[in-house]
């Protein structure tokens, strides 16, 4: 269990973050949604020691995360952020080992073989193990960089956007991989997204933000709801329930209606 | 396999570095003067190790902080910095002052000022500018500028005769080290070299960048404040013992790269070391057996260092 107990962050004047207090259940997908520049990247960065916060703490676990050694602390809370750019002549079974730092410090031994073989194929990595980043395409280094996460075997999982750049079906791929790893090795994930639809689905629990403070957030059914979200996207969406999912459909009700006339009525409204 | 590829590379580097070194000790070895020969052409492979272990060191770990191949400590400003004592020590003591001719109190107050500057700067601007590494070398660039300024406004005002004591101090030279000197920075590098080797992982992890070696447990601005005082110590040390010969650094650990292909410090740092060391002494048998001490050895490094460089860019910029 995480609790987030009235961080706040600032940029000069600007409040990014203001008063943030909430608890994050121990063995669910919590995504964290929410219009840009509403805070959900900087409370990421906060809660995982990225970034210092300037008031409130984070308690893991009952604990003052900033008390913790840094060392121990990657072998329980892993992060992933959203850019990962980098000009460096690395393969991926290369970097997936530094997913083992926190424990070997470098010198893998034969379990961090093991484990790292087996985050290889979870992500079904193994055809090009021995290829160069830089040679892979945005989708299959994001996998490459859930791979070094999963490596990392921490109880708790941060992914800052992780369908950056993805396509439907390996966003798809990933969403699964992460009930996946909930399911069968009781891992908590949480995430900050962008899609609500992926988010419905997907999560357990949601936590939508709005100008730097908590709008809602709760059990996903209670959180998906037609006033809530209007509310914080501040734009019509309606709600279908489809397959025993809830859906969000951003277009009119009216029959036969095209983009143009969601544009025209978003416009007047 | 690629490592095992390295490690031969290493062990080559390694080979050709000690039959150099041998070949420069004993060629043209007059036995009638041998007392006094051996020991000055020895004095100067000790100094060029050291120089160049000191040089590769700081270098590779420079570029991993600030994830930048075209960068080296010397844009933090200490060469700018070295010049102003050695100008100023002139400009106020005279040439003749024991500050400039007694090579023990000029490498004495050289290092405190070196110290005194980088102490300043990383542990004072550091904490100010919260620890953004960037920040801090725009400050480094715009205080090297300023000390030059200074420097070159005080050489304006002297006079020719101590200018050209003055000038011999802005070129590195390897010849006529004081020898306890050498030992003492020998002492100096070697304690940086261990420390540095000892986690030489964390700087792999260093290279992935500040989030993901905040992730692996590198406790991220501590360390990078710890390397950037041992680089500052290293530079200072070297430059207080032969002067300023920073492009080296640029050169060598450009080629590390070229030959080793890896982002593992294992490898970059003991190869880009041996390089340089491989690099500093044909750079004194040019200048003593080809240009017969006509050019400095600095001279020399910086037009093959710009060629390699100027190549290094075409390169690139066909890619």
């Amino acid at each position: 269990m995480i609790d987030l107990k009235g961080i706040s962050k600032f940029y000069g004047q600007k409040k990014v973050v203001n008063d943030v207090s909430v608890s994050i259940a121990k063995g669910k997908v919590t995504s964290f949604i929410g219009p840009n520049g509403a805070g959900k990247s900087t409370v990421l960065s906060m809660v995982t020691r990225l970034l210092n916060h300037d008031s409130g703490e984070v308690l893991l676990e009952g604990k003052n995360i900033l008390n913790a050694p840094s060392d121990a602390l990657a072998k329980k809370i892993a992060i992933l952020k959203q850019s990962n750019n980098m000009d460096l002549k690395i393969t991926v079974r290369e970097l997936i080992s530094f997913g083992r730092f926190p424990y070997s410090k470098g010198r893998l031994t034969q379990k961090d073989n093991e484990i790292i073989d087996e985050a290889i194929s979870y992500m079904e990595l193994e055809d090009f193990e021995e290829r160069y980043i830089d040679e892979l395409s945005g989708g299959q280094r994001q996998r490459v960089y859930i791979a070094m996460t999963i490596a990392q075997d921490t109880e708790y999982i941060f992914l800052d956007e992780p369908l950056n750049n993805l396509d439907m079906k390996h966003s798809v791929q990933i969403m699964q991989i992460l009930r996946r790893l909930v399911r069968e090795r009781n891992k908590t994930i949480i995430i900050v997204i962008h899609d609500i639809n992926f988010a419905s689905c997907y999560s357990d629990n949601i936590v939508a933000m709005k100008d730097g403070k908590i709008a809602v957030s709760g059990k996903k059914d209670d959180v998906i709801k037609k006033e809530i979200l209007e509310d914080i996207y501040e734009m019509d969406i309606n709600i279908e329930c489809i397959y025993g999912q809830q859906i969000c459909v951003y277009f009119d009700e009216h029959e036969n209606a095209t983009v143009d006339d969601f544009i025209e009525d978003q416009a007047r409204a | 396999m690629h490592d095992k590829k390295n490690n031969r590379r290493l062990i080559i580097f390694a080979a050709a570095a000690l039959i150099i070194a041998g070949l420069y000790t004993f060629y043209q070895l007059n036995f009638d003067i041998l007392y006094y020969q051996l020991p000055s052409r020895l004095n100067r492979v000790a100094t060029m190790i050291i120089v160049g272990i000191a040089i590769a060191l700081s270098t590779v770990i420079f570029q991993t902080i600030t994830k930048n191949r075209i960068l080296t400590p010397s844009i933090m400003g200490l060469d700018s910095v070295y010049l102003f004592i050695q100008t100023v020590i002139v400009f106020v003591a005279g040439a003749r002052s024991p500050l400039i001719t007694n090579d023990n109190v000029n490498y004495l107050v050289s290092m405190i000022g070196l110290v005194i500057f980088t102490v300043f700067v990383f542990k004072y601007l550091f904490k100010m500018t919260g620890n953004h590494v960037f920040l801090l070398l725009l400050i480094g660039i715009i205080l090297g500028t300023f000390f030059s300024s200074l420097s070159t406004f005080m050489q304006m005002l002297i006079n020719p005769d101590d200018f050209l004591v003055l000038q011999s101090s802005m070129f590195a030279s390897f010849n006529a080290i004081n020898e306890q000197l050498l030992w003492i920075t020998a002492a100096i590098v070697l304690v940086m070299l261990l420390i540095v080797l000892k986690d030489f992982h964390s700087l792999d992890v260093i290279t992935l960048g500040r989030d993901h070696a905040i992730n692996l447990g590198v406790n991220y601005d501590r360390k990078v404040s710890q390397l950037l005082l041992i680089i500052a110590v290293l530079v200072s040390v070297s430059t207080a013992l032969v002067g300023p010969i920073m492009f080296l650094g640029l050169l060598v650990v450009n080629l590390a790269h070229e030959v080793f292909k890896t982002y593992k410090h294992r490898y970059l740092l003991i190869g880009s070391s041996l390089i340089a060391v491989i690099t500093l002494l044909v750079g004194q048998i040019l200048t003593q057996y080809v240009f017969n001490q006509a050019v400095e050895i600095s001279v020399i490094i910086n037009l093959v260092g710009g060629v390699y460089f100027i190549i290094l860019m075409l390169k690139e910029s066909r890619r």
